[in-house]
């Protein structure tokens, strides 16, 4: 079994808005100085989906990401948990790259690496949300795909998958090779070891420019490009109900949602 | 000619509420408007297609289409819809369904999508499309242009727009439409559905909505919540934390990645108001927050508020609510 598993690096999604800047030139979001990037959340469910199929059936995980700016020590995560080779697709000519051009520059990159049987990606990226790079990527590669894996199987050249569904889940199969992503119902990702983390850092990721991969970025188009970005003001006004004890505030709010009528 | 292609979704055999919102939301565009129903045995179908607000009703009928299940051929159906009727802009509800056909779609045709729209509108100089989207889990909103190629593939949040009145007076034109599918098609073979055994009122539905996070601490406080629920006529929600620890079941999860709730009131208990959680509940008439940090997300978005621990408030905020309902 050979996997490639996407992993995109990303604004760490849980810092807080007031450490938000917008870079209005660039229509980018930033992060106040000395907040690192982490991986997107979904791509380290998806490297953990990566590792739990290689358990099984033995193999090759190799993890990919598209970007410009790495930070090393966290791209290296996906090795410390334990995949075999890191590929890194970085060009200062990647900063602004859209999904079109992700997913033109992902599938040039994966036919580099070689035979593969399964390619796994996050749902969705936490920074533009748009949960269409690999459904794209699978178009483009003449994959079946299949999105919101909460449980992934191989047997017999197939993947059986229990996709995450609104009220409850769905099962499904695709003969191999097909691009499968992953949910966080798959289980919370593995911590590194120590002696992952030792392993990750005596290997160096392969790093290949977009020459490497015969494109050309300056001839991406956008298909649809970003022309503003602003960060939406908060309604509240909330009114606090205070008492004496809390068991009597609990009993004030329960009149004062009377009084709106709201209940 | 076909200016907007609405993809007329269903769901329980009927059309999918989303697809009375995509017609509004077209209407704010210039063109004319035609919805695609694709199945087998559309008679009724269609016939209640027509009754919305567009020029025509497109009919694809195919017995492959029959369980609707087969996203793959979906996708290729609507491909080739697209090529006969050389759309400008196509319109789909950001369902389970299409959020991931709108994209396939366009990678198929080689053209630009936007996920999860919650507003479109034309740019008068070009004529062409302008949407917002939520983008970073809802912390920032983004403006987008969809550039030269056609058509622009536009995928919309549910419950964003009112949906358009039914006029059964209206009578669209009806035409049908060839499609060539066989199950070679068809990569992904379904293989059934799982149902996760939840009570009472639908999430997204109900007009009150009940919900925990990490600040309740464990699986237990749940029953209260429901409790609550109950006399309120509501269904119980829970933020991701608390899905992902295993103290609620992943359907009850409210956010970006969860359930979209409307409704009049909600209620949250220990959850702290990120924003990939706001992000399903920014419909909520009124929120009220129940948080022991005065400093949290959630009491911005709040309406009513009370700063301190659940453990002591909830149960007499539940007895009272009682009283006064049954009073
Ligand atoms: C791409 C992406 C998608 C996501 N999608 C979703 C989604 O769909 N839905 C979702 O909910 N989250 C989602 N998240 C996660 C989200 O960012 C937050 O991590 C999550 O919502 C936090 O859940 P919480 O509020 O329950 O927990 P916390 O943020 O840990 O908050 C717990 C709160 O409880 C309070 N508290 C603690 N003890 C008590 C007590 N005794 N009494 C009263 N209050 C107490 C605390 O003050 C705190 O405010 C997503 C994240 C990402 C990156
Ligand atoms: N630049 C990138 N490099 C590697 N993988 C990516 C990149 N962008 C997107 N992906 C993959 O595609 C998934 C969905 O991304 P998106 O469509 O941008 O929401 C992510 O979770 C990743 O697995």
């Amino acid at each position: 079994m050979n996997i490639v598993v996407c992993v995109k690096q990303v604004v760490d999604p849980d810092v807080p808005t007031s450490a938000f800047r917008l870079d209005d030139e660039t229509n980018r979001v930033r992060v106040a100085e000395g907040i690192p990037p982490v991986i997107n959340g979904f791509d380290e469910n998806a490297v953990e989906a990566a590792l739990i199929v290689r358990e099984e059936t033995g193999g090759k995980i190799t993890a990919l990401s598209v970007g410009n700016d790495f930070a090393m020590d966290v791209m290296k995560k996906p090795l410390s948990m334990g995949v075999d080779d890191l590929v890194l697709i970085d060009d200062p000519q990647f900063f602004q790259l859209d999904a079109y051009a992700t997913v033109c520059v992902l599938s040039e990159a994966i036919r580099k690496i070689g035979e593969f049987d399964l390619i796994l990606c996050g749902r969705q990226a936490s920074d533009w949300d748009n949960a269409h790079v690999p459904l794209g990527l699978a178009e483009t590669l003449g994959l079946p795909s299949i999105t919101m894996a909460q449980q992934i199987e191989i047997s017999n050249s197939m993947v059986l998958v229990h996709r995450v569904f609104p009220d409850g889940y769905e099962k499904v199969e695709a003969d191999l090779p097909a691009l499968v992503t992953v949910s966080n119902e798959i289980g919370q990702p593995r911590y590194p070891t120590l002696r992952g983390i030792m392993a990750a850092s005596r290997k160096s990721p392969i790093v290949w420019t977009a020459r490497d991969l015969g494109i050309d970025p300056a001839r991406f188009e956008p298909k649809i490009s970003v022309t503003g970005l602003s960060i939406p003001p908060s309604l509240g006004e909330c009114e606090f109900i205070e008492a004496d004890t809390e068991a009597e505030a609990g009993s004030r709010l329960a009149q004062r949602l009377r009084e709106v009528k709201l209940i | 000619m076909t200016e907007i292609l609405i993809v007329a979704e269903q769901l329980d055999g009927g059309l999918h509420p989303v697809v009375g919102e995509l017609v509004t939301a077209a209407q704010g565009l210039e063109g004319d408007r035609a919805l695609v129903v694709l199945g087998a045995d559309l008679n009724e179908l269609s016939k209640t297609a027509t009754s919305l607000d567009v020029d025509e009703v497109y009919v694809v009928e195919h017995r492959l289409l029959l369980e609707q299940t087969s996203e793959d051929l979906f996708v290729a159906a609507l491909e080739q819809v697209c090529r006969q009727t050389e759309p400008r802009v196509v319109l789909i509800g950001r369902t389970f369904l299409g959020r991931d056909v709108g994209p396939r779609l366009a990678y198929r045709l080689g053209v630009g999508v936007a996920q999860d729209c919650i507003g479109l509108k034309q740019n008068e100089d070009s004529g062409r499309v302008v949407v917002t989207r939520p983008v970073y889990g809802g912390n920032a909103v983004a403006t987008m242009a969809f550039g030269q190629q056609n058509p622009q593939v536009v995928i919309v949040r549910p419950r964003i727009y009112e949906s358009v009145e039914k006029d059964v007076s209206r009578n669209s034109e009806i035409i049908p439409l060839t499609v060539n599918l066989d199950s070679s098609m068809m990569k992904v073979r379904h293989i059934e559905r799982v149902k996760s055994e939840v009570e009472g009122v639908r999430l997204e539905d109900a007009q009150v909505v009940v919900a925990g996070g990490r600040g309740i601490g464990g699986p237990e406080p749940f029953s209260q919540l429901s409790e609550l629920a109950d006399i309120l006529g509501g269904a119980v929600g829970a933020s991701r934390a608390a899905c992902d620890a295993g103290w609620a079941d992943h359907s009850l999860q409210i956010g970006l990645t969860g359930a979209t709730i409307t409704p009049d009131l909600y209620v949250t208990v220990g959850i702290s108001g990120a924003s990939q959680h706001m992000a399903g509940c920014s419909g909520a008439k009124h929120i009220v927050a129940v948080n022991k940090d005065a400093n949290a997300n959630i009491f911005k978005e709040a309406r009513f508020g009370v700063v301190g621990d659940w453990s002591n408030i909830l149960p007499s905020f539940i007895v009272a609510v009682r009283d006064l309902s049954t009073g």
